[in-house]
């Protein structure tokens, strides 16, 4: 395909659509599939069948909604309109259009004006409920491939750098380093053999935006990786996908199977001299695979441990070679960055913290699921005005971010505006972008315990400090649950905890007291109390349960 | 089992030759039997054979010309891969963090009780074989709008309670 078929398609593709009187959008993602979205398709496809309306409507599946609680999910192509919580049974109000079938469907629209949609600004999700995920032209007529046409064939590799540095974006894995000078390092190197990874390893709990997008957008991660391939002259790709995500693994597949035939990747990318090729390697389910030397080293089909840096990938990566690592909500901004400019990105946003971020509400709210916001948006109004606060009028205890890296941010801090440095300095982090609300019947001291017997658990072994100190913090947590721990188990938490994060070897280890740290920072009184518990049982001689 | 006979791995190694086995000589071939291919050779020969034997894994050592020790750190490095037989049903409780704070503790303990009784009933009975029930936990299946859930032979069951949860045993067969 050349850059000039690419818009003949995607021309052809819009007037396609525009033939149509009503396109149907079903949630297709993990979530809406298993409250019934797969009925709800088929039935409506059964009675566009039966009513004859073939060629006047189309259903098709869609990307994630983002309101996850309510699936299954339908958007309404004519007027936008998204429905909630639909019964196949339903389907044919939905195909008659008249007054009163859209009366008894009045109680099943979502308000487009409620917070929850008014306050997003898509980038990453913008085709979530236009694009079809099996359908490569349903991609193309949104301008897909359009920004990897013009980077291969009008820009030099230089000026597609620039453009990423100019936008300012960060890496959206956790950290937050900035991509365009990773690119750049990455592009420095010498040598002709090159990697691009993308990191699809969504292992902290809670955190499910990632797979969002690879289920509902897979061609804009691949994408983005190719055109990081065309500016950092690499040619192979890998993205390394979590076992657990079965429904991206097949969409990924069949997205690159769709590429490849189209020539939109392979030996001659878009009719152009530039060559990349990508290929999906499964995860086994080791949470540490996420950190990036481990991930290399479980790509090479080794043990998924990881290895002291420098050097770092951007220098010494897989098999040897300079590798660039991503994860897929960054790749994914790469081609509306290129489409738009990166002046246009960075003016949304923080003065550190360009462009948006995707957070995965889930916990006690009325509402979960995905909301994309810009950087610097109160956490408050995520919380309380996004997703309704906490059901039943109950209050609001903490949040929790970054999963078992991060930690928890009490109330009253709410107002803080999320981005990388604001986060940091409450003591939690970005993270991948999980983000759970507790309220008042969480116990503090038992999250921070889960958090500890995650990381004991998937603590690789290979480095003394985490193998041993995430049993030993853990042990020392299940005493506060039972209200065994003395004054000195207090000391001891602490002391480990400054133990790991000095010397543990990786990003695992160095970050698994957090939680525990941030409970001790904000949450003292709880410790506290299980301590008075402690004395009280001991002054009484009464024999304690254990754990 | 028998040696191998072919440096090239022409020949099969395991004695028993079924079509499976014929499904991963092409996976194995597929990837030109790169030592660096390994963890997808392991993921489509437990799809196969429902776990990996110590046969199957000296076998995948030989083709890949990878030490055996290596093939067992790796397979038993991860928590996907399993060395024993899989049992004829499987639930999976999701304990990431929404899910936890919903409950799913007390999910757990009631497929826990649930495998135990029956467990002790199919040894009251004297059979023989897979277990009927495995109960795992995964961390985090992403689907953290539906918290808690509970994959049940593969199938996620949102926001389930601990009744329902015993109805969709009962339904299964699986029953205390």
């Amino acid at each position: 395909m050349t850059p000039e078929d690419l818009s003949d398609r995607a021309t052809a593709e819009l007037e396609r659509q525009q033939g149509f009187r009503e396109r149907l959008h079903c949630c297709t993602a993990a979530g809406c599939l298993s409250c019934g979205a797969e009925q709800l398709k088929r039935e409506l496809n059964a009675q566009v069948e039966a009513r004859g309306l073939s060629q006047q409507v189309e259903v098709h599946g869609t990307g994630c909604l983002g309101l996850c609680s309510r699936g299954p999910l339908l958007r309404r192509a004519s007027d936008g309109a998204v429905f909630h919580e639909l019964e196949p049974s339903e389907a044919g109000l939905l195909l008659q259009g008249d007054a009163a079938s859209e009366q008894a469907l009045a109680a099943k629209r979502l308000d487009p004006t409620h917070p929850f949609f008014a306050h997003q600004q898509r980038i990453v999700l913008e085709n979530a409920g236009r694009v079809d995920p099996q359908q490569l032209d349903t991609y193309l007529a949104v301008g897909g491939y359009s920004a990897l046409a013009r980077a291969v064939s009008e820009l030099s590799r230089q000026e597609v750098l620039a453009e990423v540095r100019a936008s300012g974006l960060r890496g959206r894995g956790g950290a937050g380093y900035p991509t365009g000078v990773k690119w750049e390092l990455v592009a420095k190197q010498p040598g002709t053999t090159k990697y691009i990874v993308c990191n699809a390893d969504e292992g902290d709990p809670g955190a499910f935006m990632d797979r969002s997008v690879l289920e509902g957008d897979p061609h804009r991660v691949l994408e983005g990786m190719a055109i990081a391939g065309y500016a950092v002259g690499a040619s192979h790709g890998f993205i390394y996908v979590r076992g657990e995500y079965g429904l991206a693994i097949q969409r990924l597949q069949g997205a690159i199977r769709q590429a490849e035939r189209e020539g939109l990747l392979g030996p001659r990318v878009l009719d152009s001299a530039f060559r990349f090729r990508v290929d999906i390697r499964i995860g086994a389910g080791a949470f540490v695979c996420g950190e990036e030397t481990a991930l290399i080293a479980s790509i090479e089909g080794g043990r998924g441990e990881p290895r002291p840096r420098p050097p770092y990938p951007p220098e010494k990566g897989l098999w040897g070679q300079p590798t660039l690592i991503n994860n897929v909500e960054t790749f994914a901004n790469i081609a509306p960055i290129l489409r738009r400019g990166g002046a246009w990105f960075a003016a949304i946003g923080t003065e550190r913290s360009k462009g948006t971020k995707v957070f995965a509400v889930a916990g006690k709210t009325v509402h979960t699921g995905l909301v994309e916001v810009p950087m610097g948006t109160p956490l408050r109004t995520i919380v309380y005005e996004m997703a309704g606060g906490i059901a039943d009028g109950g209050r609001v205890k903490a949040i929790q971010t970054g999963g078992p890296s991060g930690g928890c941010i009490p109330e009253r801090l709410l107002d803080l505006p999320v981005d990388y440095e604001s986060l940091v300095g409450v003591g939690s982090m970005m993270g991948s972008g999980g983000l759970i609300v507790m309220d008042e019947a969480t116990s503090m001291v038992d999250v921070a315990r889960y958090f500890m017997e995650f990381c004991r658990d998937e603590s690789c072994g290979k480095c003394v400090p985490c193998r041993t100190g995430t049993v030993q913090m853990h042990q020392l947590l299940e005493r506060f649950c039972a209200g065994q721990a003395g004054e000195h188990d207090l000391a001891l938490l602490k002391e480990l905890g400054t133990l790991l994060r000095e010397a543990s070897l990786c990003g695992l280890g160095q970050t698994a007291p957090n939680p525990v740290l941030s409970v001790l920072r904000y949450f003292p009184e709880e410790l506290e109390q299980r301590l008075h518990q402690d004395a009280e049982a001991a002054a009484a001689a009464a024999p304690t349960e254990p754990a | 089992m028998t040696p191998p006979t072919s440096e090239s791995g022409e020949y099969p190694v395991t004695a028993t030759k079924d079509n499976r086995q014929k499904f991963l000589e092409r996976a194995m071939s597929r990837q030109a039997y790169a030592g660096h291919a390994l963890i997808e050779v392991l993921h489509t020969a437990q799809e196969l054979f429902g776990h990996l034997t110590p046969e199957l894994l000296r076998e995948v050592a030989l083709k890949l010309k990878l030490p055996p020790s290596r093939v067992l750190g790796v397979a038993t490095f991860y928590n996907f891969f399993s060395l024993k037989p899989k049992a004829e049903h499987t639930a999976v409780v999701c304990l990431g963090t929404a899910c936890y704070v919903a409950g799913a503790p007390q999910l757990f303990q009631a497929l826990e009780r649930r495998r135990c009784a029956c467990a002790a009933a199919e040894e009251a009975k004297g059979a023989a074989g897979p277990a009927r029930l495995s109960v795992q936990s995964a961390r985090c299946i992403g689907s953290c709008g539906l918290a808690p859930a509970v994959v049940l032979d593969g199938r996620i069951l949102p926001r389930v309670t601990p009744a329902q949860l015993e109805r969709a045993l009962d339904k299964i067969g699986i029953t205390a």
